[in-house]
């Protein structure tokens, strides 16, 4: 068995780790009412790894620690807060790791950077080619 | 082309190399460490776990003395055999708070019959919104908060009879 | 003794690698006479690896548990066919079949390749060899997949039944012969650079090989995406998860390589280029094995990682790519590049695709590594997902299918005709389709939204290759560029769909409430316990209406005893324009059950986009084919294989 599969037989399978005997959190599985606040819940859902599962975002989990998560953001989302700041509390806790989208932290620079710069590198290359035409 | 452009790709591949080869030889840590450790605990308040012991609350925590505060459930399955290892540290004057994740009373008093009780106080999490807060990420773990209610130590999974030594340390140094 | 017999075969094969390189070696320093029998040999090779993996799956259908691998991985009890396909399910027979095709592959090359110099072939077949034989002492060494246990036990311990699924028994051969095929590309470039002969000749030998691996690539993205769609229960089709994302790399690598083999095949430029994506697209391969094999990267649980193998693994990664990469840098040099071309025309056309492609390649090569390259500097963790991918890789991939609209009407070396006059009705489509989805959905996302214009320009520019000329006379293999591009607008239609108007809603409902979700009303009817041949189960019944008539879903969670665990099953209905995918989950104290329901618009065009890639690759292959036995056919009755 190989990658994907590998990956995805693993993921399908929730093994059943000892799981409490509380049902999950209120707004664990429920949607705000509010669409607005529901879309940007699930925005910043998408982009907070799971610490349980650790290869799935919390909005893919079935993990309770995922779940009360989901409750913890639904909640503050709820109350007026700005996503960016929810995800701020949580990589004061949690480091830069539990966020999927890399921060504007200096260590993720280059990233941003690359795609410029992988551009700009090509179309010199690019233009050295075409530039040919006159010399040759 | 220019012999620095034909020998750039042996250079990223030697770098690509260096990482991985780093990587093999430093397996991965899957351990999720709070980033709060070093930091005073986040003001908490707690419902009491159980109606004939005290709750747990931020100011608890900074009393003058180190305290150890454990994270556990009656439902997990580790934290039984690390209860007897907590109960020895209680014996050696250690005094440990319990913050009781996502449980039911019924169950909890069971736990306690049945383990032993070493906790001061328990606090009841029902949705896991303190260990969030903590930057803890799985049940047991537990740490170590000096006087002022600063946060010196964070053990993850259970402590081991043979972590107590090290544990009465860090407590020793969080004095 | 049939172990005894595929571990033999395997050894005689390795030898007969080593003997085909040596040949090479000496056929290059002296004369070509001396590699006489190195096509019999590569033929030899690729039947004793054949023999090997034949009699693994022998092993495996007969039960014998004395061989560890069978023990490990398979159960007297498994359906006869997850019996077999347990051959190569694990580690070791997953390398054996690697193996297998790469010697197949050169024994196919030896067999069929007519396009090349004889010296240029003994060189490639001797990087073939080489390849080969890495992996060979990977096996022999570092894999077994023959060892045997004693006494021998009575039964296997391999009887989960997460593992018995046709996606996980049919995913991993395609996307292998797809990975290694890319290692007949990887061996001409080689031996190519060796000899000093990279022409039009060796693009057109390698094209085959190239198209065909592609296109097995394209299939095994696209149906492992909708596996994951349907097993996963969440909605998602594509996660960037580092797994994928080695798939992804040589299947990016590859499609730039198929853009620039026609610029060296038609006017003999981008030569240099063209033989370092040949070369990278078969190290990515060698990449992705490595990330996954290794298990560096998952950071998913349970991945039983093994140092040595890994180690073993980057050794021969570093041997291999670094070998090809230093010849680059020792023969680039010399390489003249070919005819001069202006600055619109197809030349320069295929040169944007391939810088943007190899953009993303980069990016996605640099996201999923990154983290890694951080952790060793600074001792920091750092995650690069879904958001950094879509955000910088999103915008480009619009950016160049708004040029596969361009890039075929361009005529070779200089274009004079006003041929962007052609554009003009795809553009009005693009256009109209803004103005469209400006007044129909003014909150979508500006991705999405970019998504649908430059589709509904290239649905119409796709096709214009074949407008004013009769299709019927043109060659198969624009047809099948036209197809593959069409695909792609078929497939961007798809994801901007779902990006934009897909409905979620998770709910708790009890029996008798009911859930809107799109313009879908669903009831929970009630739910039922139900068992399986080796799992209990709970089953919804879910009775979807949207006005007229209604239809029954059925979404099950499986709960299985050994290993413990459980699995959503989600019950999707397809209509023509969209799907409805539901999905049930726990159930709380108070008798409510988790729903999980989506209304997917159009989605299903994702994936009928890919087979659409696919096809117009196969149409290309069979072009290609068709012509050049029409043109050799009189070659290659002087020259057959005797």
């Amino acid at each position: 068995m190989n990658r994907l599969s590998f990956l995805l037989a693993i993921l399908v399978a929730q093994p059943l780790l000892a799981d409490s005997s509380l049902p999950p959190a209120y707004w664990a599985n429920r949607q705000l009412p509010d669409s607005r606040q529901e879309a940007k819940a699930e925005a910043l859902m998408a982009e907070v790894r799971c610490l349980v599962c650790q290869g799935q975002s919390i909005a893919d989990s079935d993990a309770e620690l995922a779940g009360d998560m989901r409750d913890l953001i639904r909640r503050r989302i709820a109350a007026g807060e700005k996503p960016s700041a929810i995800q701020g509390w949580l990589v004061q806790r949690y480091g830069t790791w539990i966020s999927y989208k890399p921060t504007d932290e200096p260590a993720a620079w280059p990233l941003w950077l690359a795609p410029f710069g992988l551009l700009l590198v090509g179309l010199w290359f690019v233009r050295r080619r075409i530039g040919q035409r006159r010399r040759g | 082309m220019s012999k620095a452009i034909r020998f750039a790709p042996l250079a990223l591949l030697l770098l690509v190399i260096v990482a991985l080869v780093w990587r093999l030889a430093t397996p991965v840590d899957t351990n999720v460490h709070s980033k709060l450790a070093g930091r005073p605990v986040p003001f908490f308040t707690l419902a009491a776990a159980l109606p004939t012991k005290p709750t747990v609350s931020s100011t608890d925590l900074a009393t003058g003395q180190p305290r150890l505060v454990n994270i556990f459930a009656s439902w997990c399955v580790p934290c039984v055999s690390e209860v007897k290892v907590l109960q020895s540290l209680k014996s050696r004057g250690v005094p440990i708070d319990g913050i009781d994740i996502r449980d039911r009373p019924a169950d909890l008093t069971d736990f306690l019959a049945r383990n032993g009780d070493p906790y001061e106080r328990i606090g009841s999490d029902p949705q896991s919104q303190l260990q969030i807060a903590l930057g803890s990420s799985g049940v047991p773990e537990s740490f170590i908060v000096d006087g002022k209610g600063i946060i010196r130590y964070q053990h993850i999974g259970a402590i081991q009879a043979s972590d107590m030594p090290m544990i009465l340390t860090k407590l020793e140094q969080a004095k | 003794m049939i172990a005894e017999a595929g571990l033999a075969a395997l050894w005689l094969a390795a030898g007969l690698a080593a003997y085909q390189f040596l040949l090479m070696i000496l056929a290059l320093r002296s004369n070509l006479e001396v590699a006489r029998p190195m096509r019999a040999v590569a033929v030899v090779q690729g039947g004793l690896t054949l023999v090997a993996f034949a009699m693994l799956l022998l092993v495996f259908a007969r039960s014998d548990m004395s061989v560890a691998l069978v023990f490990e991985n398979s159960h007297s009890a498994k359906p006869f066919i997850y019996k077999v396909a347990g051959a190569w399910g694990n580690h070791e027979g997953s390398m054996l079949m690697w193996v297998t095709i790469l010697a197949v592959a050169g024994a196919f090359l030896a067999l069929f390749s007519r396009r090349t110099t004889e010296r240029t072939l003994i060189a490639g077949l001797g990087s073939q060899a080489v390849l080969a034989l890495g992996f060979y002492a990977f096996l022999l060494f570092a894999s077994n997949p023959f060892a045997r246990l004693f006494p021998a036990p009575m039964d296997g311990q391999g009887l989960n039944p997460l593992l018995q699924d046709p996606g996980l028994a049919f995913h991993p051969p395609t996307l292998y012969l797809g990975y290694v095929g890319l290692s007949v590309a990887f061996s001409l470039a080689v031996g190519a650079l060796l000899t000093g002969e990279v022409d039009s000749r060796l693009a057109r030998a390698m094209r085959p090989w190239v198209l065909g691996a592609w296109i097995l690539l394209t299939l095994g993205i696209t149906a492992g995406s909708y596996w994951a769609y349907y097993e996963l229960g969440w909605g998602g089709y594509w996660f960037w998860d580092p797994v994928e994302n080695a798939s992804l790399m040589p299947w990016l690598a590859a499609t730039a390589l198929l853009h620039s083999m026609n610029v060296l095949a038609a006017r003999g430029a981008l030569k240099a280029w063209t033989m370092m994506l040949a070369v990278i697209a078969f190290s990515m391969s060698m990449v992705g094995t490595f990330l996954v094999r290794s298990g560096i990267l998952t950071s998913v649980h349970a991945f039983a990682i093994d140092p040595q193998r890994g180690t073993f693994l980057l050794v021969l990664l570093a041997i291999y790519v670094g070998a090809a990469f230093t010849l680059f840098a020792l023969r680039g040099a010399s390489l003249k590049e070919g005819a001069p071309f202006e600055l619109v025309s197809r030349e320069s056309g295929l040169v944007v695709n391939n810088l943007i492609l190899s953009v993303i390649l980069g990016i996605v090569f640099l996201g999923t590594l990154y983290p890694l390259f951080v952790e060793a500097l600074s001792g920091e963790k750092l995650s690069v997902g879904a958001p950094y991918f879509n955000a910088v890789a999103g915008p480009l991939a619009l950016i160049l299918a708004v040029l596969v609209g361009v890039g075929p009407l361009l005529s070779w070396r200089s274009e004079r005709r006003p041929v962007f006059r052609q554009l003009r009705v795809p553009a009005l489509l693009g256009l109209s389709a803004l103005v469209i989805t400006m007044i129909l959905a003014p909150d979508i996302h500006i991705l999405p939204r970019l998504g649908f214009v430059v589709a509904a320009y290239l649905i119409a520019a796709a096709v214009l290759p074949l407008v004013g000329r009769n299709p019927l006379r043109a060659p198969l293999a624009t047809w099948g560029m036209v197809v593959a591009h069409l695909g792609i607008a078929v497939a961007l239609t798809g994801m901007a769909a779902n990006a934009a108007f897909s409905s979620e809603r998770l709910g708790i409902a009890k029996p008798g409430d009911t859930l809107s979700v799109g313009p879908w009303l669903v009831q929970l009817e009630g739910v039922t316990p139900t068992a399986g041949k080796n799992f209990t189960a709970v089953e919804a019944e879910l009775r979807a209406t949207r006005g007229e008539g209604a239809v029954i879903l059925n979404p099950q969670t499986h709960y299985y005893s050994d290993p413990p665990t459980e699995t959503n099953e989600s019950a999707i209905r397809t209509f023509w324009n969209g799907q409805l995918y539901t999905v049930i989950g726990k159930s709380d104290a108070s008798g409510g059950w988790q729903l999980r329901l989506w209304w997917k618009p159009f989605v299903t065009l994702i994936w009928a986009g890919g087979a659409l890639i696919a096809m117009g690759g196969a149409l290309a292959l069979l072009g290609r084919i068709w012509r050049r036995r029409r043109l050799s056919s009189g070659e290659w009755r002087r020259k057959g294989y005797a």
